[in-house]
C-alpha cells in the first residue's frame, strides 16, 4: 500500500531535504562570501554575514601573484585528458567483462576496486622515484597517466554496471541481424549506453578536478592544476583567509557550473542500480 | 532453401556436457519444434544452430555448405528472441530495418520491403513508434518483422510466446503457423509447452539432457511413443503410467494409458476407486481417481455432461487396442 503524503508530512521532508542541502553547501557559501571580505573582516568575531563592504580587491591580487589561467588550464588537460583516457581503457575492459565473462572476472573486480583500499601516500615514494627517473614529475602527461590509473577502478566499475545492464539478446540480435562486431558496437550497444557512459564521464572529470594528493606531490610550477593553485595560499602565507578563499572560489567555480548543467545525468550516474 | 544438417555435434560448458553426439536432419520448409523439459538443452541447440554459441565438437550444414564456423552474421538465418530482444533506442520501422542496413540495401528497397512486413503483419500505424509504446503482442511481432525482412534460409524461434498472456498466446500460435504457410520457409521453433509442440510442428523433436528421446510428427509421438519419457511427455493431461503386477500381466515392465482411452462406469470395469479431483472443462471432465491399487493417482477423461462427485465409488475399463507397453530399459514393446 502505497504511504499517504498529508501536507504536515511533505513539509516536514521538504523542511528535512533543504537543511540538509544547506548544511552540505554552507561552507562553499561561506567561502564564496569569504572571498569578498577584507582580510580584516574575514577573520571578524563575531562575523558578519552580508554586512559588510564588498570588495574584489582579493580577486585582483589573487589574479596579480599567480597566473590563475595557467593551472585552469592546467586542470582541465589533466580532467579532460585522464578522464578520456580512461575511458578507451575502460570500455573495452567493461565490455568484455559484462558480456564475455569469465571464470575470474568476479575476481578481477573486486581486485581492481581493492587498489582503493590502499592509502595513496602508501604508494608516494616508489611512484615518485619512478617519475624522477622517467622525468615526469611535473608535467601534465605524467599526471594524466596517474591520475588515470587512480580512477581506473571507478570508471571500469560504472561502466561494468551500466553495460549489465543491457541484456545480451539485444547484442545478440543484432549479430542475427548480420551486424559485424563494429556495427553492433556502433548502432546498438553504443546509442544504448550513451547515458551512463555520460555519467562516468562527468562524475570522473570532478573527481579528477578536485584530486590534491597526486597532484601537489608530484607537480611544482609547470603542470600544476588548480589544487596547487589553492595549497599555494594556504600553506605559506598562514592565515590570509580572504585571499585563500578568492583563489579557492575561482578553482572550484568552473566544476561548479559544470556540475550545475549535468546534475540530471550526475544523479542517475550516481544512484545507478540503485533506484530502477 | 532452408535445410539443416546437423552430425555428431556435441556442446560442452567446462567440464558439463550438456549435448552429447547428436544428429538431426531438417528438410527444407517443414515446421521443426524442439520440446522439453528446461534444462533439456533445447535453447543451448538452437543457439548453436544459430552461432551464438560454438559447437565442442560436430559439424553443422546449412543448405549442404558446412557452417560450423561461420559467424552468425553470415549463417542466413533469423532468430526472434524470448525477450523480443528489440533496439529500444530505434523506432519500429528502424527495427525492420536493421537488417536490410547491415546489408546495405539502398534506402527505397528497404522501405518497401518494411512496408510489406508491416502490413502483413498489422503494424502500419505503429512504423514511428518505439518499442517501450508498444504492447508485448506488437512488440513480438516487430520481431517477427525484422525476421521476415531478411528472407532467411530459415526462421529460428527461441520460446517466442512464453511472455504473452494465455489469450494472446493462442493467436499469436495462429499466426506464426500461418506465417509458415505463406512463407513456406523453415522454421525452428524452441519451447517447453507440448501443446505448443503439437498443435504447430509438421516435427516434433523431444529433448532430455541433451538427447534426442524422439523424432516424429505430433500424432506419431502421440500414437507410437518410443518411450516412457516420450509417452509422459507428449498429451495432455499425462498419459497414466503403471508398473508392477499390473503391467506384468500384459507381459511388460510398465504400461500406459492416456486419459481419453479409458472407459468409464459407475457400475463395473476392470479397475475400482475413488474420485478425488473433477476438473470440469465444460466438454470433458477430468477426473482424477484414486485408491486403485494401481498408482497414487489415474487421470481419465469423461464427456463433459457425467456427473461425478468427490469420494464417489467408479470402475474404469482401459482400451486394451490404445494401451502402451514399454520393458525395463523405458522403451516401447511392440
Amino acid at each position: 500500500m502505497a504511504r499517504a503524503i498529508t501536507p504536515r508530512r511533505k513539509l516536514i521532508v521538504t523542511a528535512a531535504a533543504w537543511s540538509i542541502a544547506i548544511l552540505i553547501f554552507f561552507p562553499i557559501f561561506w567561502t564564496i562570501l569569504t572571498s569578498f571580505k577584507t582580510e580584516a573582516e574575514a577573520i571578524a568575531d563575531p562575523p558578519s554575514l552580508f554586512a559588510f563592504d564588498w570588495t574584489l580587491e582579493n580577486y585582483s591580487v589573487v589574479q596579480e601573484r599567480s597566473n590563475y589561467f595557467l593551472h585552469f588550464w592546467n586542470s582541465v588537460v589533466l580532467s579532460v585528458g585522464s578522464t578520456l583516457l580512461g575511458l578507451a581503457i575502460a570500455i573495452p575492459a567493461a565490455w568484455s567483462m559484462a558480456f564475455v565473462p569469465g571464470r575470474r572476472t568476479k575476481d578481477v573486480l573486486m581486485w581492481m576496486l581493492s587498489t582503493k583500499m590502499l592509502p595513496s601516500v602508501g604508494v608516494l615514494v616508489p611512484i615518485y622515484l619512478i617519475f624522477r627517473d622517467l622525468g615526469l614529475l611535473d608535467t601534465r602527461i605524467g599526471l594524466v597517466i596517474v591520475l588515470t590509473l587512480i580512477n581506473l577502478p571507478i570508471i571500469v566499475w560504472m561502466l561494468y554496471t551500466y553495460f549489465k545492464e543491457i541484456p545480451g539478446e539485444i547484442l545478440e540480435a543484432a549479430r542475427m541481424d548480420g551486424a559485424t562486431l563494429r556495427s553492433e558496437i556502433i548502432y546498438v550497444l553504443t546509442p544504448m549506453a550513451v547515458p551512463g557512459i555520460a555519467s562516468t564521464l562527468l562524475l570522473n572529470i570532478i573527481l579528477a578536478w578536485n584530486e590534491a594528493f597526486w597532484t601537489l606531490n608530484l607537480t611544482a610550477a609547470k603542470a600544476a592544476p588548480l589544487t596547487a593553485f589553492i595549497a599555494s595560499y594556504s600553506s605559506p602565507e598562514g592565515l590570509f583567509y580572504a585571499k585563500l578563499s578568492a583563489a579557492s572560489t575561482m578553482a572550484i567555480a568552473p566544476i561548479l557550473i559544470m556540475g550545475w548543467f549535468s546534475q540530471k545525468q550526475l544523479v542517475r550516474g550516481l544512484t545507478f542500480g540503485a533506484v530502477k | 532453401m532452408g535445410t539443416i544438417t546437423l552430425q555428431q555435434i556435441t556442446k560442452s560448458f567446462g567440464d558439463v556436457q550438456v549435448i552429447p553426439p547428436l544428429d538431426l536432419d531438417i528438410n527444407d520448409g517443414e515446421f521443426v519444434v524442439f520440446v522439453g523439459p528446461s534444462g533439456c538443452g533445447k535453447s543451448t541447440l538452437l543457439r548453436l544452430i544459430a552461432g551464438l554459441e560454438d559447437v565442442t565438437s560436430g559439424l553443422i550444414q546449412i543448405d549442404g555448405r558446412d557452417a560450423t564456423e561461420v559467424p552468425p552474421a553470415k549463417r542466413g538465418l533469423a532468430m526472434v528472441f524470448q525477450s523480443y530482444a528489440l533496439y529500444p533506442h530505434m523506432t519500429v520501422r528502424k527495427n525492420i530495418a536493421f537488417p536490410l542496413r547491415m546489408a546495405k540495401m539502398d534506402q527505397a528497397a528497404q522501405n518497401a520491403k518494411v512496408e510489406a512486413a508491416a502490413s502483413v503483419l498489422n503494424l502500419t500505424d505503429y512504423l514511428d513508434r518505439r518499442p517501450g509504446q508498444l504492447s508485448g503482442g506488437q512488440r513480438q511481432r516487430v520481431a517477427i518483422g525484422r525476421a521476415i525482412v531478411r528472407e532467411p534460409a530459415a526462421f529460428l524461434f527461441d520460446e517466442p510466446l512464453s511472455n504473452l498472456d494465455a489469450a494472446l498466446r493462442v493467436n499469436m500460435r495462429l499466426e506464426i503457423s500461418e506465417l509458415h504457410n505463406t512463407l513456406a520457409t523453415t522454421m525452428i521453433y524452441v519451447t517447453h509447452d507440448q501443446v505448443e509442440a503439437m498443435t504447430m510442428a509438421d516435427k516434433i523433436v523431444v529433448l532430455q539432457a541433451g538427447v534426442i528421446e524422439q523424432v516424429g510428427s505430433p500424432l506419431e509421438l502421440y500414437h507410437r511413443p518410443r518411450n516412457r519419457f516420450v509417452a509422459g511427455f507428449i498429451g495432455s493431461p499425462k498419459m497414466n503410467l503403471i508398473d508392477g503386477a499390473e503391467a506384468g500381466k500384459h507381459n511388460a515392465t510398465s504400461i500406459g494409458i492416456r486419459p481419453e482411452h479409458v472407459d468409464v462406469s459407475k457400475t463395473d470395469g476392470l479397475w475400482r476407486g475413488r474420485v478425488g479431483v473433477a476438473e470440469h472443462l465444460g466438454s470433458d471432465t477430468f477426473v482424477h481417481v484414486h485408491d486403485t491399487g494401481l498408482v497414487d493417482m489415474l487421470t481419465v477423461r469423461i464427456p463433459g455432461d457425467i456427473s461425478v462427485s468427490h469420494g464417489d465409488d467408479i470402475y474404469l475399463s482401459p482400451d486394451p487396442e490404445k494401451m502402451h507397453r514399454f520393458g525395463a530399459d523405458g522403451l516401447r514393446l511392440e
